[in-house]
């Protein structure tokens, strides 16, 4: 019921918005704020689709309230250029699509995190994000193929 | 998701104050990565939201008095990472390095998991072996929950109206004191546990058990101690017949809940395996 101003910065550029209690951050980037990108999926934090990073931290849009990124960073596949995107095009890291938004901005935040990433460590990270297409080989052929790059 | 009002104070006096004015209906919110949904689900319809975010204080994940102080706060990628955690038992970072995925484990916190108090949740029984104590203090008082006591049921703590959790604090290992957390992971890697366990023991210099700490999770309504079969390893050698005894009398404690990820007699058995395996590690 109660509203919220909140600022926050948006791929670099500085949002300020006010929202009801109960908006989701996914809802907010979608409908509100037109970044259409980011996908809806499962709807309970399993799926990946959603994944956004907030100061850096890949999380699920769909499980944070808009007020919870008040003052924070917040980067979507909108905002991403990175080598990440060649290469998932070189290696086929993906097949229908609705999964590749996620999949980037969670790996893309491995790389920031971990530019010497393991393999084991490409599984871990991206093992939350799933591609119902089972294009997991190219997806991790393509996230090595980016580090080995940088 | 129905509306709500929400609040998010900078200070804990000003958290506990609004906690104590009306404690049946504002839910305290953490990193919010369970509460969204059971609000999303309707499960949970709180007139008002208390977020914990602008509490720094709580994040604190600190070394003292040779043991541990882990904020309520802190994220679960946090603990994982943290140097102090992983110098006093690398089991516990291996342990919230368990849950979920990266991106749950980003948001996800230590005092919503307990407060949350989901039997098949992983940080509660390595927690639990290594004697954590949680601190909750409400406007009037502190008071200090021994882990064991605060799951009270299935999604149940035993915090009073009003109090807010504010740390975990983990008392010094034993010399020489070794640890394992055991996820037993049939499906996929980021499910819950069909049954887990943790062991913490420590022997002399004969090899002789000199401290036992054995913990279950996905194994009753709440995260258990196995109080018998620590018993019976207390001054013996890990032998074989001392690992299957304290094996079967674990697995004798549980309680388990029939759900999709197998029957109350499978988790039982699974829970004397996997405490088998996880003795023959530490012992």
């Amino acid at each position: 019921m109660s509203q919220h101003r909140i600022r926050f910065a948006l791929n670099d550029a500085p949002i300020d918005v006010t929202v009801p209690a109960e908006r989701l951050l996914l809802d907010l980037l979608r409908e509100d704020l037109g970044k259409t990108g980011t996908k809806d999926g499962c709807s309970v934090g399993v799926c990946g689709l959603c994944a956004v990073q907030v100061d850096g931290a890949p999380m699920s849009a769909c499980l944070l309230l808009a007020t919870q990124v008040d003052g924070t960073k917040v980067r979507t596949i909108e905002g991403l250029i990175s080598p990440l995107q060649d290469a998932f095009i070189d290696e086929g890291g993906f097949q229908c699509g609705i999964c590749t938004s996620g999949q980037l901005v969670t790996a893309d935040a491995l790389l920031r995190a971990k530019p010497d990433a393991t393999e084991a460590e490409i599984n871990d990270w991206q093992m939350g994000n799933l591609c119902r297409c089972t294009g997991y080989y190219g997806i991790a052929r393509a996230i090595g193929k980016a580090r080995d790059a940088r | 998701m129905r509306p709500f009002d929400y609040v998010e104070p900078e200070t804990l006096e000003e958290s506990l104050e609004i906690l104590a004015a009306d404690p049946d209906d504002t839910v305290v919110m953490a990193g919010g990565t369970s509460l969204v949904i059971l609000m999303k689900q309707d499960l949970v319809r709180p007139a008002r939201v208390l977020g914990l975010r602008r509490l720094g204080e709580l994040r604190e994940i600190a070394t003292a008095d040779e043991g541990l102080g882990l904020g309520a706060m802190a994220t679960h990628g946090a603990l994982a990472r943290s140097r102090p955690v992983r110098g006093h038992a690398a089991a516990l970072a291996a342990t919230f390095a368990a849950v979920a995925t990266v991106r749950i484990r980003e948001q996800a916190t230590l005092g919503g998991n307990l407060a949350h108090a989901d039997p098949a949740q992983d940080p509660p029984v390595t927690l639990l072996a290594l004697d954590g104590v949680a601190v909750a203090r409400s406007r009037f008082s502190e008071r200090r929950i021994p882990l064991e006591a605060l799951f009270a049921d299935l999604f149940e703590t035993s915090l009073e109206p009003g109090e807010l959790l504010l740390r975990v604090e983990i008392p010094p290992l034993p010399a020489g004191a070794r640890a394992t957390y055991k996820k037993f992971l049939p499906g996929t890697l980021d499910d819950y546990a069909t049954v887990s366990v943790a062991a913490v023991v420590a022997t002399d210099p004969a090899g002789a058990c000199v401290h036992a700490r054995i913990a279950l999770g996905g194994a009753g309504p709440v995260p258990l101690r196995a109080h018998e079969a620590e018993r019976s390893l207390m001054g013996r050698r890990f032998d074989d017949a001392a690992i299957r005894e304290a094996a079967m009398l674990a697995a004798a404690a549980t309680d388990p809940i029939e759900d999709l990820r197998g029957s109350a007699d499978y988790k039982r058995a699974m829970a004397a395996i996997w405490t088998e395996r996880a003795l023959r590690e530490v012992a």
